[in-house]
């Protein structure tokens, strides 16, 4: 079994490397400075770390006032409070006004699964992705997630960076370059494409394994940045394989699944299903309890993909044009 | 000519100030009957405001409105956009001929501030308590650089019924935000009544004291003493300060004075030839 990682530390490291060499960036939090994993930043960097206290929707005008005033404020707070709290202020005051300021959404999904539906983040792409301007981000592993760190620094606007402190494994070569907007092919494959981002690319990755036994072939996307989406990629998948199955630690509704299917709708209608929270509230259980409970397991994307190809459309005729 | 960033803090005559706000009062009301609505009951409370900051107090170059040096002025009461475009063009930041697009279809100026489309605007308001939580940020980023600049925020007293507000006045003080100014337009006014029969505010000042802030009370018509106060901050080292400056809604137009149903709403060819022979007058010009 591969080792598994904590992305929180890239994360911190990550942002400690950007504070050390960046006069402008500033770390801001509602007083989630364990949760953020910045307790290190602030002991070498006091003054750059400012803590609002429990007040998001404070937070986000204040990183939208240090933006203005040349600083590169990194947002930190646990996600499912972060957005769902300050929505109407991330849409005001960070993208419709085009605030270089970055969001990094802490333990999203169901990180928190025992604490229950008010902790449990599975809205939060949903929320985000809906509003202009704002890039949003889900990285899958540790070196993923440092690059999105470094990236949002680097570009000039507002960016939602959903992070998990979920175990994940490493899902990229070495040589791996995050660019945003881009989906990464991770696995070749030409029946269905699972489509997934942050904890569940390397669930997604194993459950191509498992369906490959079954002589299955199944491309997997790492659609790491949800909003700009890859909108080439997606289309080619339908395309190409002509099954699309979305992976995602988020209600099914208006997230990733949502997203990719808006594309596939438009573009290339082929079979699909949306792989994630359904629609309910989760109940509580730890994360991988909950995994296990909607499906989000290796077996569990197998399984829906299985079920998905026996519904493939393998041939339709030439149509006659009527109108 | 001097370099606005750097002009010493006089006031202007005050008779000069008082043309300046005459002129706001008139442009937002044709401004206003063009686009055929607007809220001309708060353009008029808080044009003496906007006057004394423009004309009197705040450092800046509208030929440069990105300069990092300038003082910052948010403008929090969104809805009072027709007298804050009209200050804007008098101050220079655009020509005033494009205040006769208000409202119009494509305009920039929209009924609400865009910074990303109008120079001078600092930031996108239109919704209530946003501004302050946004001064305070950027307060804060002038004291983590040591830098002159000041920051100043024009709220409704309505909007302070928003809870962001009160979160942002208790981080203001507890950073020792001696570099940021609110001024609360007093009117007493809310779209469907009174403030104080709506849920009310008072003792407001003391609210301000008791958060730690620096507080001052004036009459916010009253030039002079509006460019007095403004022009001595920091009233105490190491507090945010606060002006809470009383006004009358619908100010220098008898028809509207005081009276709530004129928040928003158009006026008639007549009750605009009315509006402006008053303000006329009143102003001698």
């Amino acid at each position: 079994m591969s080792e598994l990682y904590d992305c929180r530390i890239a994360f911190a490291q990550a942002l400690l490397e950007l504070v050390a060499s960046d006069p402008r960036v500033v770390v801001v939090t509602n007083d989630s400075v364990g949760s953020s994993n910045i307790a290190h930043i602030r002991e070498r960097f006091p003054e750059r770390v400012i803590n609002l206290g429990i007040a998001e929707q404070n937070m986000i005008g204040v990183g939208a006032g240090l933006a203005n005033g040349g600083k590169i404020p990194f947002l930190c707070g646990a996600s499912c409070f972060l957005t769902g709290r300050a929505l109407e202020q991330i849409k005001v005051d960070l993208a419709y006004s085009r605030s270089n300021v970055k969001l990094c959404g802490m333990s999203a999904g169901l990180a928190y699964g025992p604490l229950g539906a008010t902790h449990h983040s599975i809205e939060d792409l949903a929320w985000t992705r809906v509003l202009p301007e704002l890039v949003v981000s889900v990285p899958a592993d540790p070196a993923e997630t440092a690059q999105a760190v470094r990236t949002a620094a680097a570009l000039e606007g507002p960016v939602f960076l959903r992070l998990s402190r979920m175990p994940v494994p490493a899902v990229h070569p070495p040589d791996y370059r995050f660019r945003v907007g881009r989906a990464v092919r991770l696995r070749e494959g030409d029946d269905v494409t699972l489509i997934a981002c942050g904890t569940m690319v390397s669930r997604a990755l194993d459950a191509a394994a498992l369906l490959q036994a079954e002589g299955v072939s199944a491309r997997v996307l790492n659609m790491a940045t949800v909003q700009p989406l890859d909108r080439e990629a997606i289309e080619q998948a339908a395309a190409e394989t002509g099954a699309i199955v979305t992976v995602e630690e988020h209600s099914v509704r208006g997230g990733l699944g949502g997203a990719v299917a808006e594309v596939v709708v438009a573009t290339r209608p082929v079979p699909m299903r949306l792989l994630g929270v359904p629609g309910t509230f989760a109940p509580t259980g730890s994360p991988e309890f909950l995994f296990q409970h909607f499906g989000l397991t290796p077996r569990g994307i197998a399984q829906t993909a299985l079920d998905l190809l026996n519904r493939k459309v393998t041939h339709v005729g030439p149509l006659r044009t009527r109108y | 000519m001097q370099n606005p960033l750097t002009r010493p803090i006089t006031a202007a005559p005050t008779e000069a100030l008082r043309r300046q706000a005459c002129w706001i009062r008139r442009r937002s009301l044709q401004m206003i009957h063009r686009a055929g609505f607007g809220h001309p009951g708060g353009d008029l409370s808080c044009a003496d405001i906007l006057a004394v900051l423009y004309f009197a107090i705040l450092r800046i170059d509208p030929s440069r409105p990105h300069d990092p040096e300038r003082d910052r002025f948010i403008m929090s009461k969104g809805h009072s956009s027709a007298s804050f475009y009209a200050t804007l063009a008098a101050a220079g930041f655009f020509a005033e001929e494009e205040l006769d697009s208000y409202l119009q279809p494509l305009s920039r100026l929209n009924g609400h501030p865009d910074r990303n489309k109008v120079p001078g605007v600092e930031a996108n308001t239109g919704t209530l308590g946003h501004g302050l939580p946004i001064a305070v940020g950027a307060a804060l980023a002038a004291k983590l650089d040591h830098a002159r600049w000041r920051v100043f925020v024009l709220t409704g007293d309505g909007e302070l019924q928003e809870g962001s507000n009160w979160e942002a006045a208790m981080a203001a003080a507890h950073h020792g935000l001696d570099n940021l100014v609110l001024i609360v337009d007093r009117n007493g006014l809310q779209q469907g009544d009174a403030t104080e029969r709506t849920v009310r505010l008072e003792p407001l000042a003391d609210k301000f004291r008791a958060f730690g802030w620096a507080v001052a009370e004036t009459d916010g018509h009253d030039h002079a003493a509006l460019s007095a106060l403004l022009g001595g901050v920091p009233f105490e080292a190491g507090k945010p300060n606060c002006v809470v400056a009383h006004t009358t809604k619908g100010k220098g137009v008898s028809f509207m004075e005081a009276r709530a149903a004129w928040h928003h709403g158009h006026l008639s060819d007549e009750q605009l030839a009315q509006a402006l022979r008053e303000l006329e007058e009143a102003c001698g010009v």
